[in-house]
């Protein structure tokens, strides 16, 4: 056994001569790592900034979406026979096709998409129809607080107070980075919330159901949180920054 | 130690640890590629149940290193620890070269090796890191969360194409696969690969070891394992014992 320790030899001991290089490179790596931690979102930024945001796409830590998908395989829609059902508290349930939202009041957003998990794409441009536009349309009944979406994809589901669903940034989307929504982005039709972490903004949105109170949605229920506010705060009111929009 | 079977190189504790980290590693790679691409996320699909499987990897990962290190068992482990640790004027000039100049004479890992085995180790602690910051996000401020990501998304990348870099050595050279399978690579292949620590394993003369007397103790052992199998398979063996080759020992 004379690869123990102590049993001498020319080099590579580790009380033996040469130089701790391994100790250096190891710490050496764990010290970047923690600076690339926390140093890591400016320095995204400004390399984004430099390369630009099409060649740091591709790049990777660039800013590229990260497609989850919670079923088997992506629902495909097609965008004539799109429906999104409006139900539960209302006075005027509603059954809208995609020429229904078309023809409705558009906005238009340019926000930061962010995940929940650090992963973040700047500048991403939104357009769709508020969705204060389609509770009014719909009516929404008094006793009612919040709202359950349901997903095309059979599992997903999501939740909002209604004060958070009458946010001006929280919009049911049918264009999404210029495009109408690719069916890996959530197409025909999506949710987004601007104002929220990135599993808020639910894809292949099928439904809205006007409630009492907010059901937890399928990510909440696996451990995100309920409140998902991007400021980080916890609270079901919505904070202060988000009121004005 | 060497007899016929060649030359022990890695022991039972050194192949599991290998072993269970290989598998890790492929279940994490393997679990990555829908969680970061989006064409094959559209094939598999089953985000959650996915991540789960790399999460889990994920903290396993760092085990099999660390108990094969701690331990009675952990012997071979730490010796070669220290061996990835230690590098010599020669291996350093290597290193500074960045692989340019000729590889210095081997002890038991070249340089090359020594710096993936440091590099996968380092490797180990820092997705583990930042994988725990994106796993337990809550615990960690937001801008954390988005470093994390991006140091893990690129040394995701790194280190495995040293991984992929790793396997295309062992399959271009023949024999360095045999000492992680059952321990033991064939004198042949260290004479080649390893000449220093070759040496120290059959005590060369002049050799530290030698110099202790503790390597007159292993030729008995190694004269006894010579005359049990008969046939010492190298010339170098026959040399070191003393004694002309059996095979050839008819000849005038």
């Amino acid at each position: 056994m004379t690869d123990l320790p102590g049993s001498g030899g020319a080099s590579g001991k580790a009380d033996g001569p040469g130089i701790a290089v391994g100790r250096r490179v190891f710490l050496g790596m764990v010290g970047l790592g923690a600076a690339g931690v926390v140093l890591g979102a400016p320095v995204q930024e400004a390399v984004v900034r430099a390369v630009g945001s099409r060649l740091a796409a591709d790049l990777p830590g660039g800013d590229q979406f990260v497609i989850y998908s919670v079923t088997g395989e992506f629902p495909r829609i097609e965008p004539e026979s799109y429906k999104l059902d409006v139900s539960g508290m209302v006075e005027r349930p509603l059954r809208l096709s995609l020429a229904d939202l078309l023809a409705m009041p558009s906005v238009q957003l340019v926000e930061e998409f962010q995940c929940v998990t650090g992963w973040r794409v700047p500048g991403v441009r939104w357009e769709g129809v508020r969705l204060a536009t389609i509770l009014d349309a719909a009516g929404v009944r008094s006793g009612a607080g919040a709202l359950s979406f349901g997903s095309y994809d059979g599992l997903d589901t999501e939740s909002l107070t209604l004060e958070q669903a009458r946010l001006p940034d929280v919009i049911v989307a049918y264009r999404m980075l210029g495009a109408p929504i690719t069916t890996e982005h959530g197409g025909p039709v999506r949710l987004y919330v601007a104002p929220m972490f990135g599993y808020k903004s639910l894809k292949w949105l099928s439904s809205i159901e006007v409630v009492r109170v907010a059901r937890p949605g399928y990510w909440e229920q696996n451990g995100y949180p309920v409140n998902a506010w991007r400021d980080g705060s916890t609270s079901a009111a919505v904070p202060p920054a988000y009121r004005s929009g | 130690m060497a007899d016929g079977r060649g030359v022990l190189r890695f022991d039972g504790v050194q192949r599991a640890a290998h072993w269970l980290t290989a598998i890790l590693f492929g279940i994490l790679i393997a679990t990555a590629f829908p969680l970061y691409f989006a064409s094959v996320e559209s094939l598999v699909g089953r985000h959650v149940l996915v991540l789960r499987i790399h999460v889990a990897a994920g903290i396993a990962l760092p085990f099999p290193v660390v108990v094969s290190l701690l331990g009675p068992w952990g012997a071979r482990m730490r010796a070669d620890l220290g061996r990835f640790n230690r590098w010599s004027e020669p291996e350093l000039r290597w290193l500074r070269s960045l692989g340019t100049r000729r590889m210095p004479r081997a002890d038991k890992f070249n340089p090359g090796q020594k710096l993936f085995a440091v590099f996968v180790g380092g490797s180990i602690a820092v997705m583990f890191g930042t994988g725990v910051v994106m796993a337990w996000f809550d615990l960690f401020p937001v801008s954390w969360r988005v470093g994390a990501t991006v140091v893990h998304e690129v040394l995701a990348w790194l280190v495995s194409l040293a991984i992929l870099g790793h396997i295309a050595m062992v399959a271009t050279h023949p024999g360095s696969m045999s000492s992680m399978l059952n321990g033991r690579c064939s004198e042949t292949w260290a004479r080649r690969h390893c000449p220093s620590w070759l040496e120290d394993q059959l005590g060369a003369p002049g050799e530290e070891e030698f110099l202790k007397g503790r390597a007159g103790a292993r030729r008995v052992s190694w004269r006894a394992a010579e005359r049990s199998h008969g046939k010492p398979d190298s010339s170098t063996t026959n040399s070191r014992s003393g004694r002309s080759g059996i095979p050839n020992r008819s000849s005038p």
